[in-house]
């Protein structure tokens, strides 16, 4: 999506087409001629990776949406309908199932790696928050995706979230009311849950054109944190990229399948194979395992309304991220301090997954308020000092001479600033 | 790359130390279940054809007359991958049973035998009915009660379950409850009237009086009529009821496999030529 593209038809239909709607150049200058750095790792290839997997949970949750019935009374025999009586139906309701698992460790991972080389720094800063903003859809979809085989945990972890908005001051009862359609989590709710599972993926894709349109903008960034400088730092989209990015898509997919055909209600709940009883209370509600380390923030503010606000917070702040870390050297390659704080950081959340699983008793309260408090000392304290104090290493010239040493500093040498769809510039 | 995944597995590591370090959840379970090894576990698994016969056999016999199974119909009895008694023999076992249907052109329910594609009938006509006939407490439903039951193994165990793929933890839990009746509660352990002592259960006082005894059915394939052999089979199949496509599951999940990794060796190779002349 770089501008002006160097697809040139030479086929007169093809030709005439370019002429009326420039699409095809348009795919051509954004996956075939597209300049990415020659210096990208594997983590590089998550965002093809989570390409693919919005993908999959949509072509299979359309086809299960065909077989499926959003009403209390039959949405568990629904979906055991599909488990046992559509043709492959067990195929696409694990597929989907574990589908949503794989999409967030993807996206954690594709967060990690942004965090870890900078990514998020300018020009970078609205690509970032549109991922942000993906991140925030994707938990809303994941979350009203699993009320809906409406199995025990549906119902209890549709009840317990749903509550977190009676926090809000004066207008919470209201609201509640209003999110559920009624005065408890009941046929309403499970409704709008349905309507609105089918409508934020196709949101989610929106976004994710707009997150793909900013990355081509300013072109990637890479491990060095460097920008590109000329051609030579750079290799084509196709056959590099593709290639690259479909070797990790088929190894991904060979972890997705572990989970679809060997273990696929490992990262389930069992009390899902229970249907719905309202008047039933599992004795542990757990969310999926991709919310605990925010559900461990909301458990470890004593008070109701300040849970919910620091839960909401412990995203909101990934939006002022690229202004909280001062740093002017993005990648933790250079940063010998930041690189630390980095793992202490993905350990802390980690171990906040951990407690945000435990029962909210003893020890559990005590670390998990500890892990709280440091995951926002990360954002709010330690990058914004880190950046002041800490001495960068020297940075490489250019990419061509990080991968092949000094005198390859690449031909021309272009300011930084200008680095964006560098193949008109070289 | 590398240095970041070594990065990441020290990490890991660390994380993982810390989740030792930890008291374990606390296991309200009481007894751990004991893996009593199924013919259906691991990536090759499949049932024992001879096992779900006889499973049925116990159900049909003994569990039916308190426990329902309503998602499972007759026909299933007889399909691939499951017990697969012979047409015939599901027939002959349908017009055993009778169902209401209706209402008729006079608009009245009537009673027929049941066909292939009937639900097992229940033993009670509702919910409100089978507690009234077990001091209050409901038999769950059969159909998916092997995967509605599980017992917690720890992060430690849990991990290597994944890497391992145990998930039999359902039919080992109904395994170990039906054999579990004749221990002695613990000093002071008292149940309300009416409860049995069983470890395996949550709480240990369960509301099913132990169910089966050595000899109770009969088996035809001279099977040992004990109360292991009985728990071993109706846990099997229970399982195929819950999940009635996991043979078919494993066995594609192979195919699958052994294509994807044959699909990545050659893409790596791909991947490797048209890089050779990149330094990256
Ligand atoms: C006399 C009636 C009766 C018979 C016969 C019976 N059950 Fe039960 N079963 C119950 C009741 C009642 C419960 C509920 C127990 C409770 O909640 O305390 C139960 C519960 C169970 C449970 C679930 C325990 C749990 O974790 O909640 C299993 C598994 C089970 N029965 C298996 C069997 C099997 C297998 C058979 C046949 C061999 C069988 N039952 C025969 C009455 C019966
Ligand atoms: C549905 C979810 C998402 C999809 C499909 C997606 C897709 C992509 C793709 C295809 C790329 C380019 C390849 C790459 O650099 O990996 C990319 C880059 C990027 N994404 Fe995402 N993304 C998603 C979610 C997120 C989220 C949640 C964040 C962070 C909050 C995020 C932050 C970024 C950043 C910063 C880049 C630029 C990385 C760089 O070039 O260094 N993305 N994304």
């Amino acid at each position: 999506m770089s501008g002006h593209s160097t697809y040139n038809p030479q086929n007169p239909v093809l030709k005439w087409f370019e002429a009326r709607l420039p699409i095809v150049g348009l795919i051509h200058s954004s996956f075939v001629a597209y300049p990415t750095p020659r210096n990208l790792n594997y983590w590089w290839t998550f965002g093809a990776i989570l390409s693919v997997m919005l993908g999959v949970q949509i072509i299979t949750g359309v086809v299960l949406a065909m077989h499926y019935t959003p009403h209390v009374d039959l949405a568990f025999n629904s979906v055991e309908h599909i488990m046992r009586d559509v043709n492959y139906g067990w195929l696409l309701r694990y597929m989907h199932a574990n589908g949503a698992s794989m999409f967030f460790i993807a996206v954690y991972i594709h967060m990690f790696r942004g965090l870890y080389y900078g990514s998020y720094k300018a020009p970078r800063e609205v690509l970032w928050m549109l991922g942000v903003v993906i991140f925030l859809l994707m938990m809303a979809t994941g979350f009203m995706g699993y009320v809906l085989p409406w199995g025990q945990m549906s119902l209890w972890g549709a009840i317990v979230i749903t509550n977190l908005f009676s926090a809000i001051p004066i207008v919470g009862e209201y609201v509640t009311t209003w999110l559920w359609g009624g005065f408890s989590v009941d046929n309403p709710t499970l409704n709008r849950f349905f309507s609105l599972h089918y409508l934020l993926p196709f949101m989610i894709a929106g976004v994710v054109g707009l997150h793909i349109w900013a990355l081509h903008v300013t072109g990637q960034n890479n491990p060095t944190g460097v920008e590109v400088k000329s051609t030579s730092d750079t290799v084509a989209f196709t056959p590099y990229a593709t290639l690259k990015d479909g070797f990790a898509v088929v190894c991904f997919f060979i972890f997705f399948a572990w989970f679809i055909f060997y273990t696929p209600n490992y990262l389930g709940h069992a009390d899902n194979y229970i249907r719905a009883n309202p008047l039933q209370t599992p004795a542990h509600i757990v969310p999926e395992w991709y919310f605990l380390p925010f559900y461990a923030i909301l458990r470890a503010i004593p008070s109701k309304l300040g849970g919910v606000v620091a839960m909401f917070s412990a995203i909101i702040v990934l939006f002022f991220l690229p202004w909280l870390d001062t740093a002017k050297v993005r990648s933790a390659k250079y940063r010998p301090l930041y690189r630390y704080f980095f793992w202490i950081f993905v350990v802390v959340c980690i171990l906040l997954g951990y407690i945000g699983a435990s029962p909210p008793e003893g020890l559990y309260i005590t670390v998990g308020r500890l892990l709280t408090a440091y995951y926002f000392l990360h954002f709010l304290v330690i990058l914004p000092v880190l950046g002041l104090v800490e001495k960068p290493l020297p940075l490489p010239a250019s990419i061509t001479e990080a991968v092949l040493g000094p005198n390859h500093g690449g031909v021309s040498v272009v300011p930084s600033s200008s680095a964006a769809a560098p193949e008109r510039r070289a | 790359m590398t240095h970041a995944l070594v990065q990441a597995v020290k990490a890991a590591a660390v994380a993982i130390a810390v989740f030792a370090a930890t008291p374990s959840l606390a296991a309200e379970g009481g007894a751990h279940p004991e893996k009593a090894g199924w013919s259906f576990s691991g990536p090759l698994g499949h049932f024992d054809r001879g096992q779900l016969q006889r499973g049925f056999k116990v159900y049909r016999e003994v569990c039916a007359s308190c426990h329902s199974m309503n998602l499972i119909s007759f026909r299933n009895l007889m399909e691939e991958g499951g017990p697969e008694f012979s047409e015939g023999q599901v027939r002959q076992l349908a017009s055993e049973y009778k169902v209401t249907d209706g209402p008729n052109d006079a608009g009245e329910m009537f009673e027929r035998p049941a066909r292939l594609s009937d639900r097992f009938p229940s033993p009670f006509p509702n919910e409100q009915a089978a507690r009234a006939a077990q001091g209050g407490a409901y038999p769950p439903d059969f159909s998916l009660l092997a995967k509605a039951r599980t017992y917690s193994r720890g992060v430690w165990l849990s991990l290597l379950d994944l890497v391992l793929q145990y998930q039999e933890h359902g039919p080992d839990y109904i395994h170990a409850l039906l054999t579990g009746y004749d221990h002695q509660p613990p000093e002071g352990s008292h149940g309300q009237t009416g409860l049995h002592y069983n470890p395996y259960f949550p709480g240990g006082w369960i509301a099913m009086p132990k169910p089966i005894s050595d000899g109770q059915v009969e088996y035809p394939d001279g099977s040992p009529t004990t109360v292991e052999q009985y728990s071993r089979d109706v846990s099997a199949f229970m399982m195929w009821a819950a999940e009635p496509h996991l043979e078919t599951r494993k066995r594609i999940g192979f195919q699958v496999m052994v294509f994807l990794i044959i699909f990545a060796g050659l893409l790596y190779f791909t991947k490797k030529k048209v890089w050779s002349d990149v330094a990256h």
